[in-house]
């Protein structure tokens, strides 16, 4: 009954009771989304469904035309007899788990998730079953992520030291959830706030969810040579390091806010002045809580250090194993890349 | 240890010279001096030695994170960097430990060699227990290693002179050879007055810069410039003074041990003398110098035998001469400095001073001193570039990697300023090669494939032949670490197999027979040296086409 509950397929996860896919990357009919990163929502299936919390943003993603039905997190839907459950995963703003039972059988897939506080999205929680499928992006005990508090502290600082030489504060954050996180952990009495345009569209998505932001300005909107960079903060996708784009603040320091800045080599290779440890994605110990909170028999493994984590579990006596995605574990540098391209594209 | 932490992680932070000096001199002032000392000495690239394996450190570290052996290799494999691995996978503390830096070395690390390994477990985990994170790490590279911050020593002696307003070259001096950090050693190193100079004390070295274009368009005129051979071997300094002598390597390592033949050939010289040369092996009677892989049997080895010193003797090929009658000559000119030296090594004999040979001696006519004058590139002054050019093309045959061209009338500078010396070195070897075997890189490149090994055809077989690391663009290695990921065929442990599919120009400068390489053949200093994307698996190089290459050897 459960191996047949939900399989992996060179589409995606797919149960065939309920015929539909979760985070299908090719084209199908039916396609449950865990939230709207490029890597997880696909354009070009004939209907989805989501969670209500992100509508706004997943909008933005799929566009106006695309065929969805929004769900709020905790009321369960049937699908085709299969009863289906949206539940928050902490990620971003309408991320959510997908909680599939049929059968008294219950299979909950992660899609990405952190335990860290984050005021911009509803907070993760634990659902128990019977298999849960797990993200582990970040799935090596050397990830330890610190107190979120601190790494705003952290900004704030390296913001000011910035403003006393002059400088520009360039900081780098993947334009949906990462940035307005930043945006609403920081102190934004320090000086002004300014956005690349992909950011500055997913804030307005943000606001309209009812997230409360602190006010920003598209950098587009200024005349570059009439504007005191100076004092400002800019937030902009990682994609603009290098390009043309940044030239108009003249002095700056850059910053990326992620979780591999953890690892003192991706720091130094990015050419960044400063790394920030701030990451959306469950560290190793979250990542083991959670697996053990879920009380499942058997753990699948995708996205990211599948194998890593795999075989430690089956050390703890859970039966676990790998599953292959598209994108083909511990590719930091592609899914990063993906992440930017994605995000150049919208400018 | 807390000032000393941040200012690490201050000049890691930035790759700005002008901000590195500045975190440096700000650490110089405010730091007390035995602290400083110890921040010179390692900044400067000298480590303590060994205190604990790096065996010990892991299986603790393992221990203390309740993790597997192989997950702490994996984690390893990721970070590229023992130490920063360690301090990730430890539980941490919050606060910082504030004991101060030469303290906790002389204290709490170097006591630790007359430990118990029981003890010393103990004393190592009490001390993660008090550190955060980032000391942890920094911890690890004061007991594993140097620590490569970005910072050489030139930076840390510019910095330092910008504090005290010594001159830079002083305190080169004062910095060269081997020194205690303590408070005193500090207080005379940043101090305008101080002088004394201890009898071991090399000067820095003068180093040459590569010719990339040839002569004609960099040098100009060629009467301006004299050419030497550029020997294969290890250069140092040859110091007499005070009825001592002191053989010191270029890395500033005290070698005179290991080179008996040269350390008693020095002692028929006057005090007061210091010679600069290449050491190289080489046979009495013979017209060149042995391979530099026969001089590399020297090296490292706590015991010379018998056997070895009759095989591999060595010689000091002298090209230069620094101190005269206990007088610094640097800033007589190349032609003085270096007829000066002919006369002081034109009175050397083979005897020892005890009027005994160092070796019994078959035909005591062909022998020559230890210490000589490095054989000429030619008889007459080249007057050509053409000349010197045809000169170069005989470096093979004597084992030479090509031509030194040094600036006529030019003094002896410290460090590598360009302009006054060049190394003009023969082409390198070039072979294609497919790329069969990737690992991940260390530090900055910890997360990509970028260590690679490649292999050149025999019959129908792929056998690799050389590793190399270097020589791609950042851009390139991205490249080539997208495709490794896609393509690849086996994993062993970190190293994975790769499809042969890319073919690559390897550069390198020698090649050896060798028996502990399945291909037969070991090269030196292979390289990449372009991707040939013209070029198929099945177009690369044979393995007879190499050993043609090694054929004079």
């Amino acid at each position: 009954m459960q191996t047949e509950l939900l399989k992996p397929t060179d589409r995606g996860l797919y149960c065939p009771a309920g015929n539909f896919y979760v985070d299908a990357w090719k084209s199908v009919d039916r396609n449950i989304i865990t939230h709207a990163h490029a890597d997880h929502a696909r354009m070009g299936s004939k209907s989805y469904l989501a969670a209500k919390e992100g509508e706004q943003v997943l909008r933005t993603r799929l566009g106006s035309d695309a065929q969805i039905e929004f769900q709020r997190y905790g009321e369960p839907v049937s699908v085709n007899g299969v009863k289906v459950t949206l539940y928050p995963a902490g990620h971003i703003l309408g991320s959510a788990q997908i909680r599939i039972e049929k059968g008294g059988y219950v299979i909950v897939v992660s899609g990405d998730y952190k335990r860290e506080a984050d005021s911009t999205c509803t907070a993760y929680e634990s659902i128990r079953c019977h298999t849960f499928v797990t993200e582990s992006t970040f799935g090596l005990p050397i990830y330890r992520w610190p107190n979120p508090e601190k790494v705003f502290e952290q900004i704030n600082a390296w913001w000011r030291s910035n403003q006393e030489v002059g400088k520009a504060s360039l900081l780098l954050a993947y334009s949906l959830g990462k940035a307005q996180r930043v945006l609403a952990g920081i102190d934004s009495s320090i000086g002004p706030i300014y956005t690349h345009g992909a950011v500055e569209k997913l804030n307005e998505s943000y606001r309209n969810s009812g997230i409360s932001l602190p006010s920003t300005t598209y950098v587009g909107e200024v005349d570059a040579k009439q504007t005191d960079w100076t004092k400002a903060l800019i937030i902009a996708p990682p994609s603009v390091m290098g390009g043309s784009w940044i030239r108009r603040f003249g002095k700056l320091s850059s910053a990326l806010a992620s979780g591999w800045m953890q690892i003192r080599g991706t720091r130094r290779r990015r050419g960044l002045d400063s790394g920030f440890i701030l990451s959306d994605h469950v560290d190793w110990q979250g990542l083991i809580r959670s697996i053990e909170e879920t009380e499942s028999q058997s753990v699948w493994v995708t996205h990211g250090y599948a194998e890593v984590v795999a075989r430690s579990l089956v050390e703890r006596g859970i039966d676990a194993r790998t599953i292959e995605t598209e994108f083909q574990g511990e590719l930091l540098e592609q899914q990063s890349e993906a992440s930017q391209t994605e995000e150049a594209t919208d400018g | 240890m807390d000032d000393f932490t941040k200012l690490f992680w201050q000049l890691d932070g930035t790759t700005k010279t002008s901000e590195k000096i500045a975190a440096l001199e700000k650490y110089f002032k405010n730091a007390e001096a035995a602290d400083a000392a110890w921040a010179v000495f390692f900044l400067t690239g000298q480590r303590i030695r060994r205190l604990i394996g790096t065996k010990l450190l892991r299986e603790w570290a393992t221990e203390e994170a309740q993790i597997s052996d192989w997950l702490f290799e994996d984690c390893y494999d990721r970070v590229g960097d023992l130490a920063e691995t360690i301090s990730l996978l430890l539980p941490s503390a919050e606060v910082d430990l504030t004991t101060p830096l030469h303290s906790l070395i002389q204290d709490k690390l170097l006591p630790m060699r007359e430990l118990t390994v029981g003890e010393q477990r103990r004393w190592v985990l009490e001390l993660w227990d008090q550190m955060s994170q980032p000391q942890i790490f920094v911890l690890g590279k004061l007991m594993t290693g140097a620590f490569r911050v970005g910072v050489s020593k030139q930076l840390v002696i510019r910095a330092l002179s910008a504090y005290s307003g010594v001159e830079s070259t002083v305190l080169a001096h004062r910095l060269s050879g081997s020194w205690n950090p303590s408070t005193k050693f500090f207080e005379q190193l940043i101090n305008p007055e101080s002088s004394e100079t201890p009898a071991s004390k090399p000067y820095p070295f003068f180093l040459a810069n590569p010719l990339k274009d040839g002569p004609e368009k960099e040098l100009k005129e060629p009467q301006n410039w004299c050419a030497e051979w550029k020997w294969d071997g290890i250069r140092a300094q040859v110091i007499r003074r005070a009825d001592e002598t002191f053989i010191w390597s270029r890395g500033e390592e005290l070698v005179t041990e290991q080179f008996p033949e040269i350390a008693d050939c020095a002692s028929q010289l006057p005090n007061g003398t210091v010679i600069d040369g290449e050491i190289v092996g080489w046979c009495q009677g013979e017209s060149r110098p042995l391979p530099f892989s026969q001089l590399q049997r020297r090296l490292g080895r706590k015991r010379l035998g018998k056997k070895l010193l009759t095989e591999v003797p060595v010689a000091l090929l002298a090209f230069d001469l620094l101190e005269k009658d206990g007088t610094d000559c640097r800033e007589h000119s190349l032609e003085q400095r270096q007829a000066d030296l002919a006369k002081l090594l034109i009175g050397l004999s083979t005897e020892t001073q005890e009027g005994q040979s160092l070796f019994p001696n078959p035909e005591p006519d062909s022998q020559e001193p230890a210490i000589r004058v490095a054989p000429p590139v030619s008889e007459s002054p080249l007057m050509t570039w053409e000349a010197m050019a045809n000169c170069r093309t005989r470096a093979k045959e004597l084992r030479a990697e090509g031509l030194m061209l040094k600036r006529a009338g030019s003094i002896y500078q410290v460090g590598r300023p360009a302009g006054l010396w060049w190394k003009w070195k023969v082409d390198p070897f070039t072979i294609d090669a497919v790329l069969v075997y990737a690992q991940r890189g260390h530090g900055r490149r910890a997360s990509l494939y970028t260590d690679y090994t490649f292999a050149v055809w025999k019959e129908n077989e792929l056998v690799p032949f050389a590793k190399a690391y270097s020589g791609l663009s950042d851009a390139e290695f991205r490249k080539v670490d997208a495709f490794i990921r896609k393509n690849t065929k086996e994993k062993f442990g970190p190293i994975r197999s790769v499809t042969p599919q890319l073919v690559f120009e390897l550069a390198f400068e020698n090649i050896q027979p060798s028996s502990r390489h399945k291909s037969g053949i070991a090269v030196r200093f292979p390289r990449i040296s372009r991707w040939r994307h013209d070029k198929s698996a099945g177009e690369a190089d044979r393995l007879e086409t190499i050993l043609s290459l090694a054929s004079d050897e």
